[in-house]
């Protein structure tokens, strides 16, 4: 919010400079964002008299001299603008002087002839006609007569002055006006308050014909309107157009000028009716109905809602509430009439309105903060105050207050100065803290330590001791806290959980074993699953929407992590990096129905994507087996099917019997439809896993027990069968181990293909471990292997090479 | 009397020029093995006169123990030899790369993250995790975030559905939290959170770290004093604290942190942009509120809460200039967070 320094000094006699100001703003809470000096970058500009002009015959340009008292009683200047006559007093901007822009003004030579200076447009010094009239005019600026020569530019055109860009929080929606920051630096300078003039006369004239009324109290709880007369339209006056224009309103007609006005002093948002327009001089506020149209000020038709709050005459609406008025009762130069109009809408109806209509104003931007119903009477006094002063209109007799009765006066509490200190840790002394409230215009009675606070009525977000808290610490200064290190709190116990520490032991596994972790966003489109291939009917397809995305890119919850890998992979590729190992354990977002009627599943997981020469399923299924082996678990592998894995490489992944994901090679068509240079597509090698990480967590086992060994002999013995190329290495581990219950541990050590074994036959060399209760005699060993021997003859046709 | 010298002179010639082991070997066995010149001579003990045979005996032997030490010392030279020729052999160029693949690294966010956790965890903070995607209630309306109140604009919420939304900040785990335990309560809720904001600073997803303390007589200068422990331990011993007057529905009263520049010491510099300070998180005391929401009495309990944004303590600590580079995982990035 926009704060011109000098309508501060209006309320308040600030005795620091601006940027002192700034400074204890801020420690108050309000952040200057951005301070504007308004005559920044103007130097040795000042106000100059024509003395003589004569055209440079040959060229476009005129030949002045210029006196600039101090600065040069005879400045040869010259100009190519043709409003200058002689005796203009003109900003003249001397040899050595600075303009906006970095400009730099330095004797130069116009078309053979040396000049020495410039004579300044409005625009050149960033002043308009509102700040002075002729500012607009396309030529020098021609000052009044008035000016004094000599004088320094900024003092001339007030720019030597400042605006404060404010951001206020939404507690404070008092501040939201030059009187609410001017409360706020009375109090921390500990000066009074010049409260604006409220004053005003009415006349003995009625309207009676004029009525009020308002059906939806529950988003309109107070409505004040006047009725004003014999109404004059003309220009405000310079002072007040500068004030608008600093802050971003263009000057329009005085009653109008009048409304914005008050908005920014005040903060309270008005409108003026030309009540020739009213049909049946009523006023209704009532929801408009679904479909209802309204053309707004700014020419464009809005179709409206139930969820819409309108101001309508007898037939039809006039005004959006609290947003924009409506073109059709707008003020134009024969109104002579005008219902004032001064209410509190609810902020959250203006906030929902003005969002759906895509329509932001500043009177929507207050009253979507809140206003107060102090600061609606507030609003109307001083525009009536204004309408009478600057002798724009006649202020009648009949005035409207409609009230749904919501405002109950100033709130009232007690509290105890020891409650205050208790939130804040330290002893302000009452003393202290008595002044601080009074100075923020709270009432205070002191009883003992106890306190009977009455709050300002513009102050509704203060209602209990910790709000009394703030104010006091806010304006006492937080640089009286003492820290302390939680002396008062028990101790406690702190630090990882159990999964926590696996969880970060599984990523520290991941890096030993040369896999970078990633972090992707939760969020992609539809785009993602197809690009998987995904069937229509996959249940991954049922992923929950955003109601409203930033982009469609992300518009729903991821249901699988491998489209974020593929990305990732992807992305790195584009950068020329040949190879790459990423790992990801985050959530996938599992509705259990749609549409969402509860939280869904949040299932955490963890994705793995390797590419690059060197890459193989078998380094990647290493990895896997290595992660299961650091967490104490088997993981059993089987083909698999999966929609984005080659069909020939790709495992199902199972734990204790659960299958908890799979691993493969990406597919080709998959990789032909990559965002990368066809040129790196050839022979690329993508690998990816996606496990159920949340099964795992578990499976992980919480406790570990040393088992000895007893002690008896083992045996180890080597098999080598010619068996059928298709024959899975895990379908032989799985009939040896179901042939010899001593047979514990089955690997497999060779495996070649040759013409000499036969066509479609391969040969496969396993080691078996054979232990048990007794010693693994010789034997055993070999009746162990025969009979294993004998059984993956019988089941898968193998035959063992001798 | 025989003084074998030819013999010795022989020896020590044919020895002179033995250069491996397989010709030590040779040597050996030509001389000093069983069937060698050495034990030849003691054949010559038969022609021998009886009493002479004891000199000649011991001559023998004489020539034999000084062979044999010759052969040792001939020995360990060939030895020495041999092992520094394979020394030399086996020599390789140690700066070749030694791994096909160098162990990679976490995310520069888990490492700050684990680093502010380790830190908290230290004071005795548990650290809960909650969900992501969470309901009005614990996001807005139990912290004291109503309905109408315009607090509700200063974060740009993801909706699922009318009442289901993407958590835009960890406070709801203040909420799940007392819900579920009653004081003391020290907790850490790190996690992701998300707002419909997508620029340099800001990310539609991005990690935010919830505390609260909530236990007896607890104030605003713990809140400082705790955090000025953090802040330590995060930025260097030196660094200082600045409370100033904030905002937040959840906290009475609210502050923002500021830490002295770490960059500058409070001089002033391009970092902290001549302020000397620099914004790292936002907190306060617990609204009464929200204590008496969670069914916490705060006439007896009193609370304090902060949130953290990790991704600006990540890109402050790390010099990152641009958010959007934790979410691009490029590898050149990726690489440069060895811990």
């Amino acid at each position: 919010m926009k704060i011109l320094y000098s309508w501060l000094k209006d309320y308040v006699d600030i005795d620091c400079k601006p940027l002192e100001l700034v400074d204890k703003l801020f420690g108050a809470g309000f952040e200057v964002e951005e301070t504007i000096y308004l005559g920044q970058d103007i130097e040795k500009v000042v106000v100059g008299e024509v003395t003589s002009i004569e055209k440079y015959e040959g060229t476009h340009l005129y030949i002045c001299h210029v006196d600039c008292g101090e600065f040069g009683a005879d400045n040869l200047i010259l100009t190519g603008a043709d409003n200058v006559f002689k005796g203009a007093k003109v900003p003249a901007a001397v040899v050595g002087a600075k303009l906006p822009g970095g400009i730099e003004i330095a004797p130069r030579k116009m078309a053979g002839m040396m000049s020495y200076g410039m004579l300044c447009s409005g625009e050149e010094l960033g002043v308009n006609d509102d700040w002075i009239k002729g500012a607009d005019v396309h030529g020098i600026l021609i000052l009044p007569d008035s000016a004094k020569v000599g004088e320094d530019i900024k003092k001339t055109l007030d720019l030597d002055d400042y605006v404060f860009d404010i951001s206020i929080t939404a507690n404070r929606p008092d501040c939201q006006s030059v009187l609410g920051i001017a409360r706020e630096v009375a109090a921390f300078l500990g000066k009074p308050l010049k409260e604006p003039d409220y004053c005003f006369t009415r006349t003995e004239v009625t309207k009676p014909e004029i009525s009020v009324t308002v059906d939806a109290l529950d988003l309109c709880p107070r409505y004040l309107g006047d009725y004003i007369y014999e109404v004059k339209h003309f220009e405000s006056p310079q002072w007040m157009k500068r004030r608008l224009s600093v802050c971003g309103f263009s000057a329009i007609d005085a009653i109008v000028d009048v409304t914005n006005y008050v908005l920014l002093e005040i903060g309270q948002p008005m409108h003026a009716y030309d009540l020739d327009t009213l049909d049946g001089k009523s006023i209704l506020v009532r929801r408009a109905n679904d479909g209802e149209t309204i053309i707004t000020l700014d020419e464009k038709e809005r179709k409206l809602t139930r969820d819409n709050l309108l101001i309508c005459d007898k037939v039809k609406g006039v005004g959006l509430a609290g947003i924009m008025g409506g073109l059709n009762s707008e003020i134009e130069v024969k109104t002579s009439e005008i219902l004032l109009e001064a209410a509190k809408f609810r902020r959250d109806n203006v906030r929902k309105t003005s969002r759906a209509l895509g329509l932001h104003t500043d009177a929507a931007a207050r009253f979507e903060k809140g206003v107060d119903e102090y600061g609606v009477e507030c609003g109307m006094k001083r525009a009536l105050n204004l309408v009478e002063k600057l002798g724009i209109a006649k202020i009648g007799n009949s005035s409207f207050d409609v009230t749904a009765g919501e405002d109950k006066g100033e709130a009232k509490f007690d509290v105890t100065v020891t409650k205050i200190n208790s939130v804040l840790g330290i002893d302000v002394p009452q003393s202290d803290i008595v002044r601080i409230l009074k100075a923020l215009q709270f009432g205070v009675e002191e009883n003992g330590e106890m306190l009977s606070v009455t709050v300002p009525r513009w102050r509704t977000d203060v209602e209990n001791y910790q709000d009394i808290a703030e104010e006091v610490i806010r304006e006492y200064g937080y640089d009286h806290v003492v820290p302390r290190f939680l002396d008062s709190a028990k101790v406690t116990n702190g630090g990882l959980s159990f999964l926590q520490n696996k969880e970060l032991s599984a990523k520290k596994y991941l890096c030993s074993q040369g896999f970078y972790e990633v972090r992707t966003l939760a969020m992609y489109s539809e785009r993602e699953l197809d690009m998987i291939l995904l069937p229509k009917d996959a249940p991954e397809r049922t992923a929950i929407r955003l109601l409203n995305p930033i982009t469609d890119n992300l518009s729903i919850m991821r249901t699988v992590m491998s489209p974020c890998m593929i990305n990732v992979i992807a992305d790195n590729i584009k950068t020329d990096h040949s190879a790459g190992r990423f790992f990801e354990i985050a959530n996938v977002y599992l509705p259990k129905s749609l549409p969402l009627t509860e939280q869904p599943e949040e299932r955490k997981t963890l994705c793995i994507g390797v590419y690059g020469a060197d890459e193989s399923f078998f380094t990647l299924k290493e990895t896997i087996e290595g992660f299961a082996a650091t967490n104490g678990l088997t993981f059993r592998f089987e083909r698999g099917e999966c929609s984005y894995l080659h069909p020939g490489i790709c495992a199902d992944v199972i734990c204790e019997g659960r299958k908890i994901g799979q691993l493969g090679k990406l597919r080709y068509e998959i990789v032909n439809e990559l965002n990368i240079a066809e040129g790196k597509k050839s022979d690329l090698n993508i690998f990816l896993a996606e496990l159920d990480y949340s099964v795992l967590e578990s499976l992980y086992k919480r406790e570990m027990k040393f088992t000895a060994d007893n002690g008896k002999v083992k045996a180890k013995r080597d098999i080598s069968l010619i068996c059928d190329k298709k024959t899975l290495c895990v379908e032989i581990e799985d009939v040896i181990k179901a042939a010899s219950e001593k047979a514990v541990d089955v690997k497999l050590i060779d495996s070649f293909e040759s013409e000499k074994l036969g066509l479609g036959k391969k040969s496969l060399t396993f080691t078996i471990t054979y232990a048990g209760a007794e010693d693994i005699t010789d034997e055993i060993a070999d009746s162990e292997t025969e009979n294993a021997a004998n059984a993956l003859n019988d089941k898968l046709g193998a035959v063992r090479r001798v | 009397m025989k003084d074998f010298s030819d013999i010795k002179s022989q020896v020590k010639q044919v020895l002179e020029e033995v250069k491996d082991g397989v010709q030590l070997s040779d040597f050996w066995q030509k001389y000093l093995g069983k069937t060698g010149v050495i034990s030849g001579l003691m054949k010559e003990m038969k022609s021998v006169p009886p009493e002479e045979k004891p000199t000649f005996g011991k001559a023998v032997n004489e020539v034999r123990v000084w062979a044999q030490e010759l052969y040792n010392s001939k020995q360990s030279e060939i030895k020495e030899f041999e092992l520094k020729k394979r020394y030399e052999r086996e020599a390789v160029d140690v700066t070749m790369p030694a791994l096909k693949r160098a162990p990679a690294n976490l995310h520069p966010i888990t490492l700050i993250t684990q680093q502010m956790i380790s830190v908290f965890a230290g004071m005795g903070f548990e650290v809960l995790e909650y969900p992501e995607i969470e309901d009005d209630d614990h996001n807005f309306t139990r912290l004291n975030v109503l309905k109408d109140h315009p607090s509700r604009d200063m974060q740009d919420t993801f909706w699922l559905t009318e009442d289901l939304l993407l958590r835009t900040h960890t406070s709801p785990g203040q909420i799940r939290t007392m819900d579920a335990e009653k004081p003391p309560i020290k907790v850490l809720v790190p996690g992701k959170v998300f707002r419909s904001d997508s620029d340099a600073t800001h990310s539609p997803m991005f990690m935010q770290m919830e505390g609260l303390v909530v236990d007896k007589g607890i104030t605003l200068c713990d809140l400082q004093g705790m955090l000025d422990r953090f802040v330590q331990q995060m930025f260097g011993s030196g660094t200082k604290t600045r409370l100033r007057p904030s905002y937040f529905p959840f906290t009475e009263p609210s502050v923002e942190v500021d830490v002295s520049c770490f960059e500058c010491g409070g001089k002033g510099c391009s970092l902290c942009k001549g302020t000397g300070w620099i914004e790292v998180l936002g907190g306060g005391v617990v609204n009464k509120k929200v204590l008496e929401n969670c069914n916490i009495d705060p006439e007896v309990y009193s609370g304090l809460a902060f949130g953290i944004g990790v991704e600006r303590i990540t890109m402050l600590k790390y010099g990152i200039p641009n958010m959007g580079m934790f979410f691009a995982n490029d590898l050149d990035f990726l690489k440069q967070f060895k811990a």
